[in-house]
C-alpha cells in the first residue's frame, strides 16, 4: 500500500474555487517528489493539506493508512510525528541554538509538562547530536542560529524534521531564498535522506532544471489540478507549457541540457 | 503625469504644514495664552528656583527620614510592576493575534488592556482613595492597574512581531498548544518583554512620586509636607533625590538591556 494518498482532494477558500481541485495522487515510501507549477498554482496549499495545517473542503487524504480529516486533536498531534516540514524561510527560533531548535523534532512525542520544560531524554540528545554530524554543523550546535548562513538554516530546518523520525518530509520551496551553492548542498542532502533512509521526500520548487536533476518523479500543478504526474525523462516541452501555461522559449531554462548531459 | 506625484507631494507637505500652523495659533488665541509673557515667566521662575530652591546643608538632616521612604517608593514601584507584569502576560497571550486561543478571549483581553491604559495614573489614585483611603495599598493599586493596561499591550505588540514562523513549523511537528507557547512564543519574545518591564519600573519610581502626592505615602508624600510647609531646600533635596535615583534605575536597566538583547 502507497505510504501517501490522495483522493479527489479540492480545497476552496472562502467559497471559491478552487485552491486545489479533485487531486489525486499517491506516493511510496522512499520516493522523491516534485511538485512544480506557477506562483499561486497550489502547491503550498497541497503541500499543508498533507499534515492538515490546511483543512480539506473535500477528499481523503491517508498517511501510512490513516486517514487525516478525521482525526481527534491529539491523534492529529501523533500523525504530525510522523511528517517533517521544513520552510522557505526555515521557520527556527532564531534566539535559540542549534542544538534547542533540532530538538523541537521531538516535541511532538511529549507529554506538555516535559515539552514546556524543555526535558528531553539522553537517547533523544545523542539522536539529535548523530543528525546534527551528519548534516555538517558539528561547529555550529551551540550557536544562536541567528548568527547562521541561509544555507546553515535550512540544514537546522532539515535536522529538526529528521529528529522526528519521519515517514515524509514535506518541503515547502526549501532553496527558493538561498544562493546556488547553499541550494545544491541543500537538494543533495534531501536526496540522501530518501535514498539512505528510505524517508520520502515532497518538495515544491521554482526551479525546473532542479527538478529534473533530482526528482524520482515530478508533479506538474496549473490552477489547483494535475496537469502532469511522472517521470523526470517524460516531461516534455510541451508540458512544461501546460504547467506553467506560455509558450516555452519564454522560460528560463534549458530542457536540452538535460539530454546532453 | 509622473512629475504630478512630486508636485502632489509638495502640496501634501504644504497642507500639512498650514493646517499644524493654524491649529498652534488658534489654541493660542482660544486659550488666551501670552506667549511672550510665558517664556519671560521661564526666566523668573529660573532665577527663583537658583536663589530658593536647592538643598543647603541644614536640609540634610532629613535625609535618616526621607530614605526609608525613597526605599519604600522604589520597592513598591517594583512590586507593582511585576506582578503587573504577570498578569499581563496572560492576557497578552489571550490577546495576541498569533497566539490566542479564540476571538472572544482576544477581545476580552484587548478590552481589558485598553480600558486600564487609557485611564490615568492620577484618576485611578482618586478612585482607589475612596475605597482604601490614604494607604500604601492605594498607591500600590493605582500603579499596578495603569502597567497592567500598558504592559499587556506592549506584550501583545511583542508576541505579534515574534510572527507566525515557528509557530507554524512547531505545530507541523505535533507540539501542542502549550509546547508552542513555553519553546518559541517566550524564548523568542522575553528579551523584548523585559525591556519592556525595565522601561515600566522606571516610569513608575517617577509616577509613584505623584501619586505619593496624592494618596499621602512614599517620597511625593515627603515632598508635598516640606512644600507646603514652604521648607523649599528640603523639598529641593527630596527632588534631586528623585531624579538621582531614577538615573540610578535607568542606568542599571540600560545595562541590563544590553546583555540580553
Amino acid at each position: 500500500m502507497a505510504l501517501l494518498e490522495l483522493k479527489n482532494v479540492t480545497k476552496n477558500y472562502n467559497n471559491e474555487c478552487c485552491a486545489l481541485d479533485n487531486v489525486s495522487f499517491s506516493v511510496d515510501k522512499g520516493e522523491f517528489v516534485s511538485i512544480i507549477g506557477p506562483s499561486g498554482a497550489g502547491k503550498s496549499t497541497l503541500l499543508r493539506c498533507i499534515n492538515r495545517m490546511v483543512e480539506v473542503s473535500s477528499g481523503e487524504i491517508s498517511v501510512d493508512g490513516v486517514i487525516s480529516s478525521s482525526l481527534s486533536k491529539k491523534r492529529l498531534r501523533k500523525l504530525r510525528t510522523k511528517i517533517g516540514m521544513i520552510f522557505q524561510h526555515y521557520n527556527l527560533v532564531d534566539r535559540l541554538t542549534v542544538i534547542e531548535n533540532v530538538l523541537h523534532g521531538r516535541l511532538g512525542y511529549k507529554s506538555t509538562l516535559a515539552g514546556v520544560l524543555g526535558r528531553y531524554s539522553q537517547e533523544e540528545k545523542s539522536q539529535a547530536y548523530r543528525i546534527i554530524e551528519i548534516l555538517g554543523l558539528n561547529e555550529q550546535m551551540y550557536k544562536r542560529c541567528d548568527q547562521l548562513s541561509g544555507g546553515q538554516k535550512q540544514r537546522v530546518g532539515i535536522a529538526r524534521a529528521l529528529v522526528q523520525n519521519p515517514k515524509i518530509i514535506l518541503c515547502d520551496e526549501p532553496i527558493a531564498s538561498l544562493d546556488p551553492n547553499a541550494s545544491k548542498v541543500i537538494m543533495d542532502h534531501l536526496r540522501n535522506i530518501s535514498k539512505e533512509m528510505g524517508i520520502t521526500i515532497i518538495v515544491n520548487l521554482h526551479q525546473v532544471e532542479v527538478a529534473l536533476k533530482y526528482s524520482d518523479r515530478i508533479i506538474g500543478v496549473n490552477r489547483g489540478k494535475v496537469v502532469f504526474d511522472g517521470a523526470p525523462c517524460d516531461l516534455t516541452t510541451r508540458q512544461i507549457r501546460d504547467i506553467y501555461g506560455s509558450e516555452s522559449e519564454d522560460l528560463m531554462f534549458d530542457l536540452g541540457e538535460r539530454h546532453a548531459g | 503625469m509622473r512629475d504630478d506625484i512630486f508636485t502632489k507631494r509638495r502640496n501634501d507637505s504644504f497642507v500639512f504644514f498650514l493646517a499644524l500652523l493654524i491649529l498652534s495659533v488658534g489654541s493660542i488665541v482660544i486659550t488666551e495664552y501670552d506667549v511672550i509673557k510665558g517664556f519671560t515667566s521661564i526666566t523668573k521662575a529660573v532665577v527663583w528656583g537658583g536663589s530658593n530652591f536647592y538643598p543647603d546643608a541644614e536640609s540634610l538632616r532629613i535625609l535618616p527620614e526621607i530614605l526609608p521612604k525613597l526605599q519604600e517608593t522604589v520597592l513598591m514601584s517594583i512590586a507593582a510592576t511585576t506582578v503587573a507584569a504577570v498578569l499581563a502576560l496572560v492576557l497578552s497571550l489571550a490577546g495576541s493575534q498569533t497566539t490566542r486561543i479564540n476571538r472572544i478571549f482576544s477581545i476580552v483581553s484587548r478590552g481589558i488592556a485598553s480600558l486600564f491604559r487609557n485611564i490615568p495614573i492620577v484618576a485611578w489614585a482618586m478612585v482607589l482613595m475612596i475605597s482604601f483611603s490614604q494607604s500604601p495599598l492605594t498607591g500600590y493599586l493605582a500603579l499596578f492597574f495603569g502597567s497592567l493596561g500598558f504592559l499587556t499591550r506592549a506584550f501583545m505588540e511583542t508576541i505579534d512581531e515574534v510572527g507566525n514562523n515557528s509557530i507554524e513549523a512547531l505545530q507541523a511537528t505535533g507540539a501542542s498548544y502549550f509546547h508552542i507557547i513555553f519553546q518559541a512564543v517566550l524564548p523568542a519574545s522575553m528579551p523584548q518583554m523585559i525591556s519592556w518591564l525595565l522601561y515600566m519600573i522606571e516610569t513608575n519610581i517617577r509616577d509613584a512620586t505623584l501619586v505619593g502626592v496624592l494618596t499621602g505615602t512614599g517620597i511625593g508624600f515627603s515632598f508635598d509636607l516640606y512644600y507646603k510647609r514652604f521648607d523649599y531646600h528640603a523639598a529641593s533635596l527630596v527632588v534631586l533625590l528623585i531624579v538621582i535615583t531614577v538615573i540610578v534605575i535607568e542606568l542599571v536597566s540600560n545595562n541590563i538591556r544590553r546583555v540580553i538583547l
